[in-house]
């Protein structure tokens, strides 16, 4: 059927918990997630806990391809789940990564992908302290399906909610939009442009809880992910009832990512971003937060890209013209356009 | 977009709306005929800066959105045919036909491609030579030459797995019928830039010689549209009507032969269906007999009974200019474009879509 040794793929075997499933753990998961929680090989992890509140969270990885420019499935299964916990105010300290792999998997591109993780865990300075494989056969799974879960505490300081929102607050957003969610596209339909987009897939977390500790002006943050921009702060909005104005020259797109999208007829403000956040803050620190945002590498394009007013919850964007247009949640997946 | 010239530009075409509409002593009404205008104009938020001086109502320049009720539940009955991939642009996807639509379709089972060009789906059809791909062939004078030749170059590589089903259009026919139309009251017409593009500033020429109406061909830049409301204007305060070439960066007076050779190749006219406009003579594009083989429709025989567009659904006279999508009691109250009742809430050319994801202040 195949040249490739047996040793080469995944086979169901390595899924039953048997000796091929020990020696999947012990040779590829075990040396890269290695740590002091883990190797316990218990049936749970026990870590000691602080007082104050925790937080938890989970995402499921599906991402077709597990590939892609700037990224793949693992970095982005341990970024989702802890940015998800970061824009809540908390601290990650502890992941558990569930993974469901397809017979016939390639080993290679599995160390691949935990290698990435390891490498995403340790800039996000977390550690993955439990979890499982299963293998199921040929078109039950597409490749390979990452779940995580992550668990931290919630930083003193952090105050962050709706209810925190109010008129005058500012919007900041920590960079250009759009470039997960293209590159993935462009990864998908193999177009011909010669521009690569890589994605922004990144940890967030070290920069929130820098911003978390050091200003108070800082109400509610948000990762822009799927549905972007567009959604996220209409959710915002209607959520904290109150109208949004957007300023469109201020929102930053790069100007590849601005000019594939126009030809594929495409809106950066609804393409999903894996390491941009927008932040919702009271104007007077407003200045201070964008000066520390730019001292970050990931964050040099951090810009105000627009304010809270009264109203019930619609969101306004002023378009480079000085026209006012509506912006909606996503609808559907993002179409092409037909001529 | 050069923000600085645009807003200069915006600037005048304010200062001669003004003029145009106080010395007429009523409102201008302009038509934009093709779809991607319509959402340029509304996403650029000309519409409503432009709104105190004219009305600036849609056409029926956007191909999902005149496709036939019978023409669409066609199209989900091949998606349900056994050993059949239909291949289709993704505007297609979520319009709803009379019982369905492809995406339901697609959750139950039926296999569809999404693609990005009529090439994409002969590609897919050569490396799975064990199924029968269906390419859904819509749209206007724009996209058809390239259908065109996918099915050329099917014929000349013997590939015997690739059919089109033709639901193609033309710009002209159809403005000739919205023109017959005596309760029609549009001051002058925005025309397609793509659609131009292959049929030539000539073919729009008896828009002025024959009904007396000023129009120009517009790219798709705001600049490039205000330019094009600005030579209406014009035309308008001087009492003339020619046929005039704003986009002359891409439009000739001819066209593009090449593409205007290999549509005649393949297709010929015929009458066709329009939604909203009922049958349109000459206004379709059906297979010539030397490429019958590559007819979708002849090659699958499906009984699709006619259907008619869901009941208070005015899609139809959205495309006729008659009423703004937000006159149609649909609108944005059963009518989204997470739950469509009719194809131009669902089409990202589609006006209701336009009005609904690009609306102005409320």
């Amino acid at each position: 059927m195949t040249s490739q040794k047996n040793s080469d793929i995944i086979l169901l075997s390595h899924g039953d918990g048997g000796i091929l499933t020990h020696q999947l753990l012990e040779k590829y998961f075990l040396p890269s997630f290695s740590n002091i929680l883990l190797e316990g090989l218990t049936d749970a992890a026990s870590f000691p806990v602080r007082q104050g509140k925790m937080a938890m969270t989970t995402d499921s990885f599906v991402v077709d391809p597990i590939f892609f420019p700037g990224g793949d499935i693992g970095k982005l299964a341990v970024c989702g789940t802890v940015n998800d916990l970061a824009v809540s105010g908390a601290k990650p300290l502890y992941l558990t990564a569930s993974f469901i792999i397809e017979e016939g998997f390639p080993i290679i591109d599995l160390e691949r992908i935990i290698a990435s993780m390891s490498q995403a865990c340790r800039e996000a300075d977390v550690i993955i302290v439990a979890g499982d494989t299963k293998v199921v056969g040929r078109t039950q799974a597409d490749k390979i399906f990452i779940t995580t879960a992550g668990i931290g505490y919630m930083l003193p300081e952090a105050d962050l909610g709706y209810n925190r929102i109010e008129p005058g607050d500012v919007i900041i957003v920590n960079g250009p939009m759009g470039n997960h969610g293209l590159s993935i596209l462009l990864e998908r339909q193999s177009f011909s442009f010669d521009t690569r987009i890589l994605s922004d897939c990144a940890p967030l977390n070290i920069l929130t809880e820098g911003l978390i500790k050091r200003f108070k002006g800082i109400k509610f943050m948000r990762d822009l992910t799927r549905g972007g921009l567009a959604t996220c702060v209409k959710e915002i909005a209607l959520s904290a009832k109150a109208d949004i104005r957007l300023n469109e020259p201020d929102i930053p797109i790069d100007n590849e990512v601005r000019g594939i999208t126009e030809t594929l007829g495409l809106d950066p403000l609804y393409l999903a971003n894996e390491g941009k956040f927008l932040i919702m803050a009271s104007s007077e620190e407003a200045d201070s937060i964008l000066e520390y945002l730019r001292e970050d590498l990931c964050a040099r394009q951090s810009g105000i890209i627009g304010h809270v007013g009264t109203g019930k919850g619609n969101v306004y964007l002023k378009t480079a013209l000085g026209g006012t247009r509506r912006l909606t949640m996503l609808t559907g997946a993002p179409l092409p356009r037909i001529c | 977009m050069n923000i600085e010239l645009s807003k200069k530009l915006l600037d005048q075409l304010i200062n001669l709306s003004g003029k145009v509409s106080d010395k007429l002593g009523r409102h201008i009404t302009l038509m934009e005929v093709c779809g991607t205008h319509t959402t340029a104009i509304s996403k650029s938020g000309l519409r409503g800066l432009l709104s105190p001086y004219m009305e600036l109502l849609s056409g029926p320049g956007c191909p999902v959105c005149v496709t036939d009720q019978t023409d669409i539940d066609r199209m989900i009955a091949f998606a349900g045919l056994p050993g059949v991939v239909v291949a289709s642009f993704g505007d297609m996807i979520r319009v709803p036909g009379t019982n369905a639509s492809l995406e339901v379709e697609r959750a139950r089972g039926a296999h569809i491609e999404i693609c990005y060009s009529p090439h994409e789906a002969l590609s897919y059809a050569v490396q799975h030579i064990d199924r029968e791909t269906i390419f859904l062939g819509v749209g206007f004078e724009t996209t058809t030459p390239a259908v065109a030749l996918s099915i050329m170059e099917a014929k000349a590589l013997g590939i015997n797995n690739y059919s089109v089903l033709s639901v193609h259009k033309l710009v002209p026919p159809a403005m000739k019928a919205l023109l017959a139309d005596p309760d029609l009251n549009v001051d002058g017409f925005i025309l397609p830039g793509h659609v131009s593009v292959i049929t030539g500033r000539k073919a729009f020429d008896f828009i002025a010689s024959e009904h007396g109406i000023p129009s120009v061909i517009a790219g798709f830049e705001p600049i490039d549209i205000m330019e094009a409301i600005s030579m209406l204007l014009k035309q308008i305060v001087d009492k003339k009507a020619e046929t005039m070439n704003g986009y002359t960066r891409l439009v000739s007076e001819e066209g593009n032969i090449r593409a205007k050779k290999a549509i005649e190749d393949v297709f010929e006219t015929a009458d066709a269906s329009w939604r909203g406009f009922g049958p349109i003579p000459e206004s379709g594009l059906v297979f010539k007999k030397t490429y019958a083989d590559f007819d979708a429709a002849i090659r699958f025989s499906v009984e699709v009974p006619y259907a008619l567009p869901p009941e208070g659904c005015s899609c139809g006279e959205v495309l006729k200019g008659k009423i703004k999508p937000d006159q149609c009691p649909l609108f944005s109250v059963v009518c989204t474009p997470s739950d469509p009742i009719g194809p131009c809430m669902v089409s990202s050319e589609g006006a209701c879509a336009a009005y609904f994801n690009y609306g102005d202040e409320e």
